[in-house]
């Protein structure tokens, strides 16, 4: 139930990061990293707090077979964690990226925040 | 010193490695900043890239050795 919450965020969601906290509070640093990132380069963020239950972190890892957190996904395909993506923006990929895959609207999308428990 | 651990599994993992640096961020010896050049870099993405470094820091990742991890690396 829980494994196809998450996979349905990963594959549904247009930009999907998994974090420690969520936008309003951010309990990580690394997160806290992807989240700017994500947000100066106009992304559609579609957040998941992990920390609410560790079962959750595990089977999102044993579905990326990434072990940290957080984790970045665009249009189901892992992109990375935080300095990944901080370096795709910082080059400018991570905007090509997002136009690629999302389109040029990309921009009018707006943030959330998914609770995979429920 | 807390490096001293993970420089042999890397230099195992990427024994051509033209740069391998670890860093102890914080000082506390669970917080490393990882920088890595091989050959073997060349033409993968970087989520590949990342992933041979996580593969080869696997056990320390696991038993909670590494905390936190942060990951440079670069193709020749």
């Amino acid at each position: 139930m829980l494994r196809e919450k998450i996979e349905q965020v990963v594959s549904d969601e247009p930009v999907a990061l998994f974090m420690k906290g969520t936008p309003e509070l951010l309990m990580c640093g690394n997160s806290e990293r992807a989240l700017r990132a994500l947000r100066g380069a106009g992304a559609p963020v579609t957040a998941v707090n992990v920390l609410p239950d560790p079962r959750i972190r595990q089977e999102l890892s044993d579905l990326s077979g990434w072990p940290t957190i957080p984790q970045v996904f665009i249009r189901g395909e892992l992109v990375g964690g935080a300095d990944i993506v901080e370096e795709l923006a910082a080059s400018g990929e991570l905007e090509r990226t997002l136009e690629q895959k999302l389109g040029t609207e990309y921009r009018n999308g707006t943030e959330r925040v998914v609770d995979v428990l429920a | 010193m807390a490096t001293e651990k993970l420089e042999p599994l890397l230099r195992e993992a990427f024994p051509d490695a033209t740069e391998l640096e670890i860093v102890d961020r914080t000082g506390g010896g669970d917080h490393f900043q990882v920088t890595v050049a091989a050959p073997r870099f060349e033409g993968l993405s970087l989520v590949e890239q990342h992933r041979l470094v996580y593969d080869a820091l696997a056990d320390p990742l696991a038993d909670g050795t590494i905390h936190e991890l942060r990951i440079t690396t670069k193709g020749i």
